[in-house]
């Protein structure tokens, strides 16, 4: 699934038509969404280098995390990296956002902010000016893929920082102009969805063609406090998710789709939901000592057995456990039980359960009523 | 040097415990630390076990201490007692103070004074981190929601001024240890402020009361846990750990729950 997310925005936009558009969206309790970030971005990347998409570059809005990450995650996926690399340029909200940094070197309060150089960076140092961000990616783009009719990728780290600087309408008014851009051959971008209101969410949820959702795998429950128990389900939602993926095709058709992902040293990686809970029941069964299973003869004695207290609903009367029983009743019980021996001599396939006193002392339970199951 | 040796504390935060100095521990975790306690426990003696173990003779890190809630005064009588002179840290230029507890933004100005406490920090990280030395710097802020309640209750401001001192920890590579209280913010609105904290956190310490009621040998309850998103290129991650701690005149004891008789 997420390979058909990839492959989606590899393909890019049909002539004359909105370019595709993926959220990515995650919450506090299970904060992953920056790893498939990561890893769309990186497939996406590797397809861009080469010439496998549609799109010729990538032009990507860091406001989360620095250019230097990028850097380092693109070398740690093998990708070789330089400032000449024309598959990619960041535009930087990250390092100076609001211009603090350049009015502080003005006035001469603290050095100069050097732009980092590990990959194609330009400084961006107003957020808030939604419409010259627009412009500078375009212009970002257009120096890698030229004028033409070429397109190029957007990928935007947060939109819960943009969101934090401008308002609702202008972040959608942004996404939707880029999305409408005849250069721009797909999108995508990561929004934290508890920082913000339900209707900010879905408002940006319309703008997009495809939704990923990571959600919690293990549901903690809330406003608890925490021990080893809860703990450990915490644990597991930094590590795994469930993966929920929505396509919203042209002629309006919906496709729900979901998966888990997990994270671990080596990376991410995504597995069928069946596929795993099929492993987990395999995983359990042999670390069982005992055997649980029955084999058919087995299940065909036990069902034979006669339950004590059940009526039998044979000649013989009814007996009543009433938890005290004269010395004479015991010796005729005992009479009947040679009997049932004999008949169970004879057929050898009836089970039955014998049940002895231990003593005249032993006393019923008093919390239970003794003819509780009985069915006089 | 018994006092320092690693505890539960240190090994749960991923201090690498084979090694000897508290320099190469600190190397590579340049990262955001959330604490979060609450009002029946506090959780300032995780800051000065942070400020202990920065200014640790073994090593020559420094600590840049941002206060909006004590005088330095009240840290120096709390540190002396674990056996750190911070008057003398000072003189060495290990211990970097901001008084702030007159720091206050009026109307209209907020942007222009959080921007210029910024320019401070900035200038004294530039002091401290000389290229091509070891030296590792320590961040503190005691505690955000004061400064929150300086900036007139303009959680923006101050979540701008927490991006800037983000961003400082990519360039400079220091490590930011930031204190706030969790039962502060009304359940009805979002607490976007905690929140946002939480997704700017690497590591997320809570301190509480526990679950049990009062006790008289445990004081409360720690829960460290580790999201380790900013290690991409395959760092070793520390699991997320809960154990118990007792805060005693001049240290504090911490054990897995039931470790105590």
């Amino acid at each position: 699934m997420a390979d058909q997310i990839c492959r989606v925005l590899r393909d890019g936009a049909v002539e004359g038509e909105h370019a595709p558009a993926l959220i990515i969206k995650d919450c506090t309790d299970a904060p992953l969404g920056h790893f498939v970030f990561n890893h769309i971005f990186t497939r996406l990347h590797s397809y861009v280098s080469l010439t496998k998409s549609q799109s010729k570059g990538v032009v990507l809005i860091a406001l989360s995390r620095s250019p230097s990450f990028y850097a380092r995650l693109l070398n740690a996926q093998g990708d070789v990296l330089d400032t000449s690399d024309n598959w990619l340029r960041v535009l930087d909200c990250y390092t100076d956002p609001l211009g603090w940094k350049s009015k502080l070197s003005e006035s001469g309060s603290i050095s100069k902010v050097l732009v980092e150089n590990s990959v194609n960076t330009t400084l961006c140092q107003n957020v808030k000016d939604l419409s010259n961000l627009t412009s500078k990616v375009i212009e970002l783009g257009r120096e890698m893929v030229g004028e033409g009719k070429e397109r190029f990728a957007v990928a935007i780290d947060s939109v819960s920082e943009m969101l934090r600087h401008a308002p609702l309408s202008s972040v959608a008014g942004l996404l939707s102009d880029l999305r409408g851009h005849d250069q721009v051959s797909c999108m995508f971008w990561l929004l934290h969805s508890d920082l913000h209101e339900i209707v900010s969410v879905a408002a940006l949820e319309y703008i997009s063609s495809m939704l990923a959702n990571v959600e919690v795998i293990a549901q903690v429950p809330n406003g608890q406090k925490f021990n080893s128990e809860n703990l450990s389900l915490i644990e597991q939602n930094f590590r795994r998710g469930r993966f929920h993926v929505r396509f919203k095709r042209r002629n309006g058709r919906v496709r729900l789709m979901s998966e888990e992902l997990s994270v671990d040293q080596s990376g991410i990686k995504f597995v069928p939901v069946s596929s795993e809970e099929l492993v987990i029941a395999q995983s359990l069964v042999p670390k069982v000592q005992f055997n649980l299973q029955l084999s058919e003869k087995e299940r065909d004695d036990r069902a034979k057995v006669v339950l004590p207290f059940e009526h039998q609903d044979n000649v013989k009367t009814t007996q009543i456990y009433d938890g005290r029983r004269s010395l004479s009743e015991n010796q005729h019980e005992n009479k009947h039980e040679a009997a049932d021996d004999v008949q169970k001599t004879e057929n050898p396939g009836n089970g039955e359960i014998i049940y002895f006193r231990d003593s005249d002392d032993e006393m019923p339970d008093s919390d239970e009523d003794p003819d509780d199951d009985l069915d006089i | 040097m018994s006092s320092l040796a690693p505890n539960l504390l240190d090994e749960a935060l991923g201090f690498d415990v084979a090694t000897s100095t508290i320099t190469d521990r600190w190397d590579g975790c340049r990262r955001v630390i959330l604490i979060e306690d609450s009002v029946e426990t506090s959780g300032a003696f995780v800051l000065h076990h942070f400020i202990k173990r920065t200014l640790s003779p073994l090593s020559s890190d420094v600590v840049i201490f941002l206060s909006f809630s004590h005088s330095f005064s009240h840290y120096d009588r709390v540190l002396r007692k674990m056996g750190c002179n911070l008057v003398q840290q000072t003189e060495n230029k290990r211990f970097l103070f901001f008084d702030l507890l007159k720091f206050q933004c009026k109307e209209g100005n907020v942007e222009s004074v959080t921007m210029a406490l910024y320019g401070k920090v900035h200038k004294a990280l530039e002091i401290c981190c000389v290229p091509d030395t070891k030296t590792k710097v320590l961040l503190v802020i005691d505690d955000i929601s004061l400064m929150e309640v300086a900036t007139n209750g303009s959680s923006n401001q101050v979540l701008d001024f927490l991006h800037y001192c983000h961003s400082l920890t990519s360039q400079f590579g220091c490590s930011l240890v930031i204190l706030d209280h969790e039962d502060i913010y009304t359940s009805t609105d979002l607490p976007t402020l905690l929140l946002r904290m939480e997704c700017l956190a690497d590591t997320v310490i809570k301190a509480e009361p526990l679950g049990t009621g009062l006790a008289a040998d445990v004081h409360g309850q720690l829960t460290i846990l580790n999201k380790g998103v900013s290690d991409v290129v395959g760092k070793k991650r520390s699991k997320s750990s809960n154990f118990h701690f007792k805060i005693k005149e001049n240290n504090v004891e911490y054990f897995y729950p039931g470790s105590r008789t």
